[in-house]
């Protein structure tokens, strides 16, 4: 019962989605410039009732409300930091697409460097491995096989280093 | 009869895979030429019955069976015949069962292709897909029969999402598992070395046409997905960075840093470590991939039905085949030496920072994409990881990615010098100035998509360059043609794979140009953008097969000469209760004009128009890059493995 | 298989540490993943629910007109604390189904003596009006939220949701989602007894 009341409760929240996400002429900002802004905060956005869509994405009511707060914020001067700063206060972590930098996220926004680095120095221990030793000599039974070989009397086996015929050039 | 026919052939699938994966890893250990050789029949033999268990399914579905649960769910008498039979694999059951079928034909394919192979490795690769086969039938069998019935059988359907009836959709699982299951191949091949206890040029040589078609085919199913999301979502996007799409790229990018990889292991046998990683790593990610959508965990559009019982058989298997291998791993790798040697700069070198800077975007993607829900449970924060996010992260990553990829190419085998190298690239890195430059004076201060052209034109003329180089087409012209000719196909593929990422970028950089304008208009008013008029003519009722509409014509003009008359349409579905919208897109070479109808009122219609610069170019990219990928399998060299020496009798080739 | 040469690498163990590296990331993420499945059956792990930003914090400064006919004084910031004990706010519309399944519990609440306000959100008064004739008006105090801005200033993303506020006017809990019987007996309850 109590699934069938939250799937319910999420129908309708998530009824909006699905329509035509158009928005409404009325509602944009009469300087380009301003609403240009407003829609690169909105990018930054989660519509808190759809799937993984930012506020400019979604013609869910919410997102209709929350695009109208964003341009009247910008209209009336404030900055972009102020702005998201208001619905941060409202809503929360989730509702900023891009994290911001605290301790819980430390890992996340350091992964490029930390991935590279890691990376490069993995690279740089395995290589300081002795370089492929030379081989160790050849016992006596393995230098009269080596010249049965090279004889052709004895094939080699697998794939490496066939007869000329079908070695493929590098 | 049907239904219970195809439950049969899945239980006998099920047996058969047993046998496989038991007949090839006892025989291959105890070297007993008998077993192995049964493991290629087996192979067959379960193509046949999950072939067969299949085909029960799609008929189920396209003689709208109600008496199986699977169609009753999600499908019904009023969809048109295209999507009956492609809504086979258009719910978890259904698609499950098409996993396993791609999955024997591999099998089917290994043995087929295969014969060539020294027998111990094909038996093994043949028993280690067995064994994969054997975990996600049984799945299928436990959690997820399609063949469930329903009795007595309801009238109709219920209808699939309205959403999923599209030819772009239909088709976008197929080509995308075929990338997916194509990864066990080489995930194979790497159990198989490992247990060998040997990696070598061979090797290398067998496993890269297998990661090259898996490759190819992930390229076009996410290329696909990603232009259904542009036409059919209604805003012009084509990428979200949602978790789902995320998973598919994972392995993409694995698969990549793969493919490269063993050409290193091929060419000089160095890089075994890394490339045997990167074979388990590529499918590993598929895995994760299939378990994220199916198990509830993620909050996305694209997750199939959440059951958290079904997450957890999903997550057994997930451990089993990837914790097997990363342990196999552990404890075998080190058995594998190196014997190339080779100095940083080099075209090894460029290869290892090619996989370094492959590898590190997939450690940003997977630790963004996971991010959320780990932090959810062990810190109990809810964050979001979005767009902003993921573009502000690899871009710093992609950038000395392209960088390397037309300089790699022309670096010599194991020692290199920068400047001769970077001589050979000059009218390339020109190109990229100018392209960088003129976009900047046409477009101002746009860095993005001056940075985007600057890209494109490193690539594409990079990739000429190559080739050029290659043929000495500008030291020896005469007999450049000649040379062309014999040019080796993987030569040619890998350059236009190369070229097809800078056409990418050329779409991608346009459509960092394009505009919008959203107008409410009356009949017979017009709205423009970017030199184009759109007069809404009218807006009328249409009816669709299963659905009914509002359609607006709306006819575009440039300087008074009509160019194309577009309609876009509001779709509303009886049966599912959902209302779509079709964007009206009109493609030419140089951009895509695409409008949307929104609300009706006072009147007239709200339209959003878009002029998308270049759009078409991300997808036409997209699809050269699958070429290139495929030109490099025509390459006989890759598909004639050095034969077998002649054996005496009973002898085992190693 | 040959073992041609002892590969002197100058320390084996260390490239054996870092081959187990896979591994240990992918047992940790399995374990992961395990606690999540484990927690979406208990409920303890949900993908979809969001927590309030205003845990913890005072109600945002508002003041909502009453709704006219409903007998109710309308609902301001000041009336949320000074009660002597905690309240609830309850956000709900006509046109919610889940409103109408949860009403019986906040009629069963404000029976009990417990304070619940109400705030119309995005409801036309008439609606609202039937609506409370219809199943009920449990509300002390009712607002009317047409445009919906108090309820983004509270960070709702739907209705219904209930917040409960402590005797000192701090916001302690917040459901969205109707209040179901289990939710009042599990959740609400043990939550008025501890602020009480």
């Amino acid at each position: 019962m109590m699934r069938l009341l939250q799937a319910l409760f999420l129908a309708l929240l998530l009824a909006g989605p699905a329509l035509a996400a158009v928005g409404d002429p009325a509602e944009q900002l009469p300087d380009p410039v301003l609403e240009e802004r407003a829609r690169a905060i909105g990018r930054e956005l989660r519509c808190m009732v759809c799937q993984n869509q930012s506020i400019e994405d979604s013609d869910a009511d919410l997102a209709r409300d929350l695009r109208r707060i964003v341009r009247e914020q910008v209209a009336a001067g404030r900055t972009d930091a102020q702005v998201l700063d208001y619905l941060y206060d409202r809503y929360g972590d989730f509702v900023l697409l891009r994290p911001r930098f605290t301790l819980a996220t430390a890992l996340l926004w350091g992964m490029p460097v930390i991935a590279l680095l890691g990376g490069g120095l993995l690279i740089l221990a395995m290589r300081r491995r002795a370089p492929a030793a030379a081989p160790a000599e050849l016992t006596e039974a393995e230098r009269a096989r080596l010249s049965r070989i090279e004889d052709g009397s004895d094939r080699p086996i697998g794939g490496v280093g066939g007869t000329a015929a079908n070695g493929p050039k590098a | 009869m049907i239904p219970e026919l195809g439950h049969f052939a899945l239980a006998l699938a099920l047996a058969l895979s047993l046998a496989q994966a038991v007949f090839g890893l006892w025989g291959a250990q105890r070297a007993e030429p008998r077993l192995m050789a049964a493991t290629a029949p087996l192979a067959i033999g379960t193509l046949i019955a999950t072939g067969t268990a299949f085909a029960c399914l799609m008929w189920s579905f396209a003689v709208n069976d109600t008496t199986v649960s699977a169609v009753v769910q999600n499908s019904h008498s009023a969809k048109p015949m295209l999507y009956k039979l492609t809504g086979t694999w258009g719910n978890h059951e259904g698609s499950m069962v098409l996993w396993v079928l791609i999955l024997a034909l591999c099998g089917g394919a290994v043995a087929g292709f295969g014969r060539k192979l020294p027998s111990t490795l094909q038996a093994r690769v043949l028993a280690v897909l067995a064994l994969v086969a054997v975990g996600f039938l049984a799945f299928i069998l436990g959690t997820s029969d399609p063949f469930l019935r329903v009795w007595p059988p309801p009238m109709d359907g219920q209808g699939l999402n309205p959403i999923l009836q599209d030819p772009g959709l239909a088709f976008h699982p197929p080509l995308l598992y075929l990338g997916y299951v194509g990864f066990s191949v080489t995930f194979a091949f790497a159990i198989a070395a490992l247990i060998e206890g040997r990696v070598d040029a061979a090797w290398g040589r067998w496993v890269r046409p297998w990661a090259l078609a898996a490759w190819s085919f992930l390229t076009l199913g996410i290329a696909l997905g990603s232009w259904w999301a542009y036409y059919e979502l209604g805003w012009g996007g084509y990428w979200f960075w949602d978790p789902v799409e995320n998973a598919s790229l994972l392995p993409w990018l694995a698969g990549c840093a793969l493919l490269h990889s063993a050409i290193v292991v091929e060419k000089r046998e160095a890089l075994k470590t890394w490339t045997v990683f990167l074979a388990l790593l590529a499918f590993g990610l598929s895995l994760l991939g299939t378990f994220l959508v199916r198990s509830g965990v993620l909050n996305s559009v694209h997750a199939f039905a959440n059951d958290p019982a079904r997450g957890v058989f999903i997550l057994f298997l997930l451990m089993v085949y990837v914790g097997g291998g990363f342990a196999l791993f552990a404890w075998r790798a080190a058995a594998m030496a190196p014997t190339g040697v080779f100095a940083p700069l080099s075209r090894e070198g460029a290869l290892v920072l090619n996989n370094l800077l492959l590898c590190s975007i997939a450690a940003v993607v997977l630790v963004g994409t996971l991010y959320p829900m780990f932090a959810d449970l062990i810190l109990k924060q809810k964050i979001s990881v979005g767009p902003p996010f993921f573009n502000s992260a690899t871009l710093p990553l992609v950038v000395p990615l392209i960088g390397a990829m037309a300089l790699g190419p022309v670096l010599p085998w194991k020692r290199a010098r920068l400047w001769p190298a970077l001589q050979r690239l000059w009218w390339a890195a020109l190109g990229a100035l100018a392209a960088l430059l003129l976009c900047l004076a046409l477009e101002g201060q746009r860095i993005g998509p001056a940075l985007g052209f600057a890209a494109a034109a490193w690539l594409i003329l990079g990739a000429a360059a190559d080739i050029a180089d290659r043929i000495a087409l500008f030291s020896r012209p005469r007999a450049a043609l000649a040379r062309a000719r014999g040019l080796p196909r993987a030569a040619w593929g890998g350059a236009i794979a190369h070229a097809g990422l800078g056409v990418m970028m050329l779409g991608l950089a346009g459509m960092g140009l394009a505009t919008d304008r959203l107008a409410l208009l009356q009949p017979g008013q017009s709205a423009s953008l970017a030199g184009y008029d759109y007069r809404l003519d009218n807006v009328q009722d249409v009816a669709g097969p299963n659905f009914s509409a509002r359609r607006a014509t709306v006819t575009v003009t440039r300087n008074g000469r009509d160019v194309v008359v577009l309609t876009p349409e509001r779709r509303s579905f009886p049966v599912g209760r959902m209302t779509t919208t079709e964007a009206a897109i009109h493609t030419t070479w140089l951009s895509d004009l695409y409008v949307v109808l929104g609300d009706e009122r006072d009147g007239g219609a709200v339209l959003r128009i878009h002029h998308n610069p270049l759009a078409p170019w991300i997808w036409f990219g997209a699809a050269i890059m699958a070429l290139g990928g495929g030109i490099s399998l025509s390459d006989r060299r890759i598909r004639v493995s050095a034969p077998a020496a002649k054996l005496a009798r009973g002898e085992v080739t190693a | 298989m040959s073992e041609a040469t002892a590969p002197d690498t100058p320390n084996p163990w260390r490239r054996r540490a870092l081959l187990l590296v896979p591994l240990v990331v992918a047992g940790g993420a399995g374990l992961g993943f395990y606690a999540m499945l484990r927690g979406l059956g208990t409920g303890s792990y949900d993908p979809r629910g969001v927590p309030s930003a205003l845990i913890g914090k005072a109600p945002p400064d508002f003041s909502l007109p009453p709704l006219e006919g409903a007998d109710r004084p309308g609902l301001s910031a000041a009336d949320l604390h000074g009660q002597g004990r905690p309240v609830l706010v309850n956000f709900f519309a006509s046109w919610c189904v889940p409103c109408v399944i949860e009403h019986p519990q906040m009629m069963r609440l404000s029976r009990a003596g417990v304070p619940v306000f109400g705030v119309a959100y995005k409801d036309k008064p008439q609606d609202s009006l039937g609506f409370l004739q219809r199943h009920g008006n449990p509300y002390a105090r009712l607002g009317v939220d047409l445009p919906g801005r108090v309820a983004i200033d509270w960070g709702l993303y739907g209705v219904p949701e209930t917040y409960l506020i402590d005797k000192s006017g701090v916001i302690r809990w917040r459901w969205a989602g109707p209040v179901t019987e289990d939710t009042l007996t599990q959740d609400l309850e043990p939550l008025l007894r501890r602020y009480a």
